[in-house]
């Protein structure tokens, strides 16, 4: 195995890590079911893609780390912006209602920059430089680890998870459902908008076929398969969704239908461990710790 | 000194006048007991108390001024706070971590020294674990700190809410049928249980209970709703003597269970 080959899907790996553990912000410790990540995955994206393209162009060549930083900045604070924006009015729907206004938020996200002649329209916007390194993913993914593993000990993370697991106890309990579920939808805003500002700069190239609903589906896919509320199991999603196609290469029959497969596993998961991957290995940690009691 | 005073509370559902014309009036540091038949309002009472319905008429004055129509969470930080007639819990957190949920307000560090986990933050998540688990250790559940609270038993569910009504520092605490669901010997514990959370905590009570033996023994005066109307108030004796109450409960000729 080449280097060439193993790099840029380390590098997918860590983008695809940055979008597991923003989204299971929102879905896994929230409960806010959403579908459209894949549109803040985009604005991120684009967003610095503008910022290196047409800001700073000069200072992508001579300092690419600093031009790198900054485009992923700006493109965080636009993504942010927009999953307000976005969520203050579709937070008002519950369940079954918020999946959809998500999924339509995404599609409109695409359709907007397919129709949008500054943003590339259908062509999308080629020779972004390609200043994205290993080092620089590696090092955005332990931050927003980091970040949202600390969010969630604190107790604004504990209000998170109150609003999940009982609205109406967590509202007599003084909690403001309303600012919170605001709260976790920007904060997965945020951190998908860096995943896009770090892909765009790998990828060198976007357009709006990047960014389907499918990678919104896929997205959703690596939290539940590696365990919904879980930073461990987004982590060990990610992997899987990054490497198993990877591994199904050696037959092309399997490799054209890797979505097929991807999404049995997702009804296997739902069906016999709802806790994904995660709850796996918990039931069999817990299963040697029983003897003790 | 009055707490709470309720005027011409009413609500109304489409045609159905669930609470009508309700007043009464709780002072700082009683036990009140709300009983009545099922369906007589009193858990809706309940819900137009910490905001969860608004009244279509009337007056909500707690602690000084007016609540009726604010947001729940607003009545709760004011110094209302209650527990649920099927219990609501957070159920995939501990225990502790229900009453951390409660005392939210009182966190004392703001979000950047949380997720850069600054020293102040640490700090004072110390101190506010080390409060959560005094409360818990009052109502003595301290041995289940660490479990999660779906998998505690029933009784110690139930005691357990009411400890995360507390962790947000009341002076009004609102039980919704703490008794619901437990035996005798239980219910006779959580009497004992909720006079010491009274005078422990120097908050005021207010309970809804279908069952007889805890509200005589423990609560000092009792409002009876049927039907949405006041239809007695007044000292255990009296209501139990009460000829309407009786009716109301027994249906006026022979009832098949003797509640009163």
């Amino acid at each position: 195995m080449s280097l060439e080959y193993l790099l840029p899907l380390l590098m997918l790996f860590g983008i695809n890590t940055i979008l597991s553990s923003s989204l299971n912000v929102i879905n896994g410790y929230c409960g806010l079911f959403s579908m459209g990540h894949a549109g803040f995955f985009a604005i991120g994206a684009y967003a610095s893609a503008i910022v290196t393209r047409d800001l700073i162009p000069a200072m992508a060549l001579s300092s690419p780390t600093t031009a790198l930083v900054l485009a992923c900045v700006i493109a965080m604070l636009v993504t942010g912006l927009v999953g307000y924006l976005v969520g203050f009015p579709c937070l008002r729907l519950a369940g079954d209602y918020l999946a959809i206004a998500t999924v339509g938020f995404g599609e409109i996200i695409r359709i907007v920059i397919m129709n949008t002649d500054f943003l590339g329209a259908q062509t999308g916007i080629p020779a972004i430089p390609g200043i994205t390194k290993l080092w620089h993913v590696a090092a955005a993914v332990a931050l927003t680890l980091w970040l949202i593993n600390n969010l969630m000990r604190s107790s604004f993370g504990r209000a998170i998870l109150s609003v999940r697991e009982d609205e109406i106890a967590a509202q007599a309990m003084g909690i403001n459902v309303r600012f919170y579920k605001t709260f976790s939808f920007v904060v997965g805003a945020l951190f998908a908008g860096l995943a896009g500002a770090l892909f765009a700069h790998m990828a060198q190239f976007i357009s709006p076929n990047n960014f389907t609903f499918i990678i919104s589906a896929q997205i959703l896919l690596m939290i539940v398969i590696g365990g919904l509320g879980s930073q461990l199991g987004a982590v060990l999603g990610a992997f899987l969704v990054t490497f198993l196609p990877e591994a199904l290469r050696f037959n092309q029959t399997l490799s054209e239908n890797r979505m097929l497969f991807f999404s049995l596993m997702m009804i296997v998961m739902m069906l016999w461990q709802p806790k994904g991957m995660i709850g796996i290995f918990s039931r069999f940690l817990d299963r040697k710790e029983a003897p003790k009691s | 000194m009055s707490l709470l005073k309720v005027d011409d509370l009413t609500i109304r559902f489409g045609g159905l006048v669930a609470v009508n014309k309700f007043c009464f009036e709780i002072n700082q540091g009683e036990l009140i007991g709300l009983i009545g038949p099922n369906g007589a309002g009193k858990t809706t009472c309940f819900n137009m108390l910490t905001g969860v319905y608004v009244p279509t008429s009337g007056k909500i004055e707690f602690d000084g001024s007016e609540i009726q129509g604010i947001k729940p969470h607003r009545i709760s930080a004011r110094g209302a706070s209650r527990t649920f007639q099927n219990i609501r819990l957070f159920k995939e957190m501990t225990a502790i971590e229900n009453l951390l949920v409660a005392m939210h307000s009182e966190r004392g560090y703001n979000l950047f020294e949380a997720i850069l986990k600054l020293p102040s933050y640490r700090k004072r998540e110390i101190a506010l674990r080390e409060k959560a688990l005094g409360i818990l250790r009052a109502v003595g559940l301290e041995k289940a700190a660490e479990i999660e609270a779906g998998s505690l038993p029933y009784g110690e569910q139930r005691k357990l809410e009411i400890a995360r009504a507390l962790a947000t520092g009341p002076k009004l605490l609102l039980l919704d049928e703490p008794a619901a669901g437990m035996n005798p010997t239980e219910t006779a514990e959580l009497s004992n249980y909720i006079r010491n959370i009274r005078d422990q905590f120097k908050v005021t009570i207010l309970l809804i209970e279908h069952d007889m033996s805890l509200v005589m023994k423990i609560c000092e005066r009792i409002y009876v709703l049927d039907y949405g109307e006041l239809i007695a108030s007044g000292l255990p004796k009296e209501i139990q003597n009460n000829p309407r109450v009786i009716e109301a409960y027994l249906g006026g000729a022979i009832g098949e269970e003797a509640h009163v």
